[in-house]
């Protein structure tokens, strides 16, 4: 039996712990807003946080996230969290939107370290998470506005 | 029939077929393309689904007692904004408050909600989901409120010219009387159907032409919209398929055991398309996969090879094919001259490769078969589902859920993963839902890709720099031979959609020939977001400006000149060159390129700024103008227009499907390539002011960006790259 904590909810699932968390949060919990794409980390579209980091859950084995704090988009609640996804909002970012939790996930981590993310610095956080929309240059604009809002400053 | 004519069925039809149970009304609302399709008028009546007490009156819209407008859209929304754009044109009309209208995905058939450009068939694709609909759902719109205002009318016994209509409330001014649609829904229901209906002056549009919210948007950021992907039935099984390792292969042996004690596998099933492991979740059905053995025979696949392939085409370019177009003396004259440009120019098979890989969900039992699926040719599939099953096309209902990009591969004539679902689900127990995933290294490796082409052009300039005669062949698959299409669209041999960007070049040549090769080859193709002009713009407009820097003149005065009677053209070449600052000087390793091109009725122009450092191509600055007639939402233009642009971008610099003795060399995103964020330029875009109709913007941003990259790098660096994607020369 693993014991997983998923938004703050405890839950008790008898998997295989080498199944990757990904499927254990779509099939078993039944959280979709967390993506398949590639299955090989080379998309971002199932990023979550293990105790805040962001991971691809695609290749993250559910031992590794035993005893740790998952965050799915489900349960992105931080003022960072909100901060983007009102500026994705703002700025109209979502196309197709099937990349777009995961753009969220990797993009709320980037402003949690770093308000004011320069070009090279969001290019450094992002490049990991494809959008085949090619909705880039909003997200770079929703990673800025985000950052603005949050440093208290007007956008 | 006018174009404002509404036809009032018979209510009797609907109340009797048991329809609408409360609403008790409706009408149809029948096209002009329609109404010359015998046989369909009657049918072109409907009603949108409705709950009890809600006023339908087309199968369009539907108000609910609270005031809430639903708008149904028979077209997929696939991230190009349609649901947006769709409900903006029924919510014009009827006035209503943008903040109350949702969009629902409409059922499959064909008799109501076919798009109008294509017979009857229901489908999303060719850029036409606004094109088609712009007068159909502002009829819908404004029929809707005439029937609130009649209905307003006759509660508070005031003339209905006295009535107006704000943002979901019925007014009376000198009255003071006001109502909300919900107020008004049930009366509204039971008026009589307008002979007519007037539309609005465009000057008065109050939604047309603004940058209102996307509808999809709130869902896409929180998680909770439903993809095909995100469907959770009871009892549902998941299933992957193990696909042959070469096109044409066979099965020839399976050996499951090792499949079958996978904890959660419960079946494996042969079906045409390969070897489906049926379990109770993914993990378990990749797991069994992994385990599954199957030999295959392999004596009829195909084994060949992508420079083969090239090699073979090469030759093919040497020897006449079908004529497509043929305007004065083209060959000829280049053979009675001696100064000829000579090219050649290809472009590799591409994958659509959306971040959603393909996926369907199917039910079959007694009633018939239900499908969840993002759909871009509902009826099409719906047709091939029901003679697989042996069913009548109604008997098999298709959910509409968003796709996750699509690009065109969820619009397959052959409706190929659909049926390959179907094939599994019908060797389950009936009822049982599956959900058919593939992985990514499916969705890359299993077919249905743009086809490879080559073309080969030579031509000659007359004294002035002009071109005098153009001539050129194009080698590639048909995209449309063997589909139920070919009828319509392939012509005295001509493949449409492997010429449309090339038959129709509108520069000014007086001897212009242009022939086609369709080589047959068991490699499945398909459509591919903007199809034929994925490779007829870059070569075209690449070709273009070889001549012009032959004759020494400035590519953008170079093709202003020979495009004298194309003002469409014109408008956007003009208007991208000046806000790119067309001339100005650049940096040393700097280059900027134009591109201009017409697909589906809208016109493009790029202009693209590149450094070329170290070997490598980065695209600092894309300008775009796009003139698409009347801009009905700005703000989603410009998103197709840095999208499309984007994708273009992926198949200009990365992305090249490779076969190598018949199998496909890529896999996922580590080998077939697609922009990053650290590779998406600069873009701006301009929209032509326009009162034209509304065409396309799904798709014309997507051509034009290889061309005007390529003519980029050869002004910063004289490397002409006539092969996609671009590679420098070491």
């Amino acid at each position: 039996m693993l014991n997983l904590t998923i938004n703050g909810k405890p839950h008790q699932l008898e998997l295989d712990p080498q199944m990757p968390l990904l499927w254990a949060i779509r099939d078993h919990i039944g959280l979709t807003g967390t993506k398949y794409s590639c299955g090989v980390a080379q998309c971002g579209s199932c990023t979550v946080y293990l105790d805040g980091d962001p991971v691809r859950s695609c290749v993250t084995p559910l031992s590794v996230a035993v005893g740790k704090e998952i965050t799915t988009i489900e349960g992105l609640n931080s003022a960072v969290g909100r901060a983007v996804q009102e500026a994705w909002k703002e700025l109209e970012v979502v196309q197709c939107g099937f990349c777009q939790s995961g753009q969220i996930m990797s993009a709320t981590a980037l402003l949690s370290r770093n308000t004011k993310p320069t070009d090279a610095d969001i290019d450094a956080a992002m490049q990991g998470n494809l959008c085949r929309c090619a909705t880039y240059a909003r997200i770079r604009a929703g990673i800025k506005l985000a950052g603005t809002k949050l440093a208290g400053g007007k956008a | 029939m006018k174009t404002n004519d509404i036809v009032n069925l018979s209510r009797r039809r609907f109340v009797a077929g048991g329809i609408l149970s409360v609403a008790g009304l409706t009408l149809g609302i029948l096209p002009d393309v329609q109404a010359e399709q015998p046989g369909s008028a009657a049918e072109a009546m409907g009603t949108a689904p409705a709950e009890a007490g809600e006023f339908s009156p087309n199968a369009f819209l539907r108000i609910d007692k609270s005031g809430a407008v639903t708008v149904i859209s028979k077209h997929l929304e696939m991230g190009q904004g349609t649901y947006t754009g769709l409900a903006t044109l029924v919510a014009e009309e009827l006035d209503a408050d943008w903040d109350r209208v949702r969009v629902e995905g409409a059922p499959a058939d064909a008799s109501r909600y076919n798009n109008l450009f294509w017979g009857a068939m229901q489908g999303t694709g060719g850029s036409t989901a606004i094109a088609n609909s712009f007068d159909q759902l502002r009829r819908a719109g404004a029929a809707a409120r005439q029937m609130l205002v009649a209905a307003a009318a006759e509660r508070w016994q005031v003339p209905i010219a006295e009535i107006r209509v704000v943002s979901g409330v019925v007014e009376h001014a000198a009255s003071g009387r006001k109502a909300g649609f919900g107020e008004l829904a049930e009366a509204a229901a039971s008026q009589p159907v307008p002979e007519t209906v007037l539309l609005k002056d465009p000057a008065a549009f109050e939604l047309i032409g603004k940058r209102i919210p996307r509808k999809d948007s709130s869902e896409k950021i929180d998680g909770s919209a439903q993809f095909t992907q995100d469907v959770r039935l009871p009892g549902m099984k998941t299933a992957l398929v193990l696909h042959p390792p070469r096109f044409g292969a066979k099965v020839c042996g399976v050996a499951d055991s090792a499949a079958l004690q996978i904890s959660g596998v419960s079946r494996i099933v042969q079906i045409p398309s390969g070897v489906a492991v049926v379990a109770d979740d993914f993990w378990s059905a990749k797991l069994g996969r992994d385990a599954l053995r199957v030999s295959w025979d392999e004596s009829e696949a195909f084994n060949e090879s992508s420079e083969q392939l090239l090699q073979a085409y090469r030759e093919l370019a040497k020897t006449a094919g079908t004529v497509a177009r043929d305007d004065g003396k083209a060959v000829q004259v280049l053979a009675e001259t001696d100064d000829v440009l000579e090219a050649e120019y290809s472009v590799p098979f591409l994958s659509h490769s959306a971040m959603e890989p393909m996926d369907c969900i199917v039910r079959i039992d007694d009633n018939g078969c239900e499908i969840w699926n993002g759909e871009q040719m509902q009826t099409g599939d719906q047709m091939a589902v029901a003679a697989l099953l042996g069913l009548q096309p109604e008997q098999v209902k298709i959910n509409m859920l968003y796709a996750g990009g699509s690009f065109g591969r969820r619009a397959n004539p052959a409706a190929d993963y659909v049926l390959e679902a179907v094939h599994i689900a019908k060797q389950l127990e009936q009822g049982i839902p599956l959900k058919m995933i593939w992985t990514r290294e499916d969705d890359t490796r299993a077919g249905y890709y743009r086809p490879m082409y080559l073309h080969r052009l030579r031509a000659t300039l007359d004294p002035a720099g002009n071109p005098l005669a153009w001539d050129q062949c194009i080698v590639g698959q048909s995209i449309l031979a063997g589909t139920p299409f070919e009828s319509a669209m392939v012509k005295d041999g001509i493949d449409h959609t492997s010429v449309e960007g090339a038959v129709n070049l509108p520069y000014a040549i007086d001897h212009f020939h242009l022939d086609l090769h369709s080589p047959k080859l068991p490699v499945p193709v398909l459509w591919w977001r903007s199809v034929g002009s994925t490779h007829t713009a870059f070569v075209g407009e690449s070709f273009i400006d070889e001549l012009a820097h032959k004759a020494g003149q400035d590519p953008v005065a170079y093709r202003r000149r020979l495009l004298a009677k194309h003002p469409r053209h014109l408008g956007v070449l003009n208007l991208a060159a000046e806000k790119a600052d067309w001339g100005a000087p650049l940096g040393r390793g700097q280059g900027r390129g134009v591109a201009v091109h017409e697909s589906f009725n809208s016109y493009v122009a790029q202009v693209a700024e590149v450094t070329v450092r170290r070997g490598v191509i980065h695209v600092d600055r894309v300008v775009i103008a796009i003139d698409c007639g009347i801009a009905v939402n700005p703000d989603v233009i410009e998103a197709q227009m840095q999208g499309g642009m984007g994708f273009g971008l992926s198949a200009a610099l990365y992305s090249e499907l490779v076969l190598d003795r018949g199998r496909v060399m890529q896999s996922n995103f580590h080998d077939y390539q697609i922009l990053r964020i650290d590779q998406m330029p600069e873009v701006e875009v301009y929209i032509v002011p326009s009162a034209e109709p509304p065409t396309g913007v799904g798709e014309p941003a997507t051509p034009v960006i290889a061309p005007a990259l390529a003519n980029a790098v050869f002004a910063a660096t004289g490397q002409r790259l006539r092969r996609l994607p671009l590679r420098l020369a070491s």
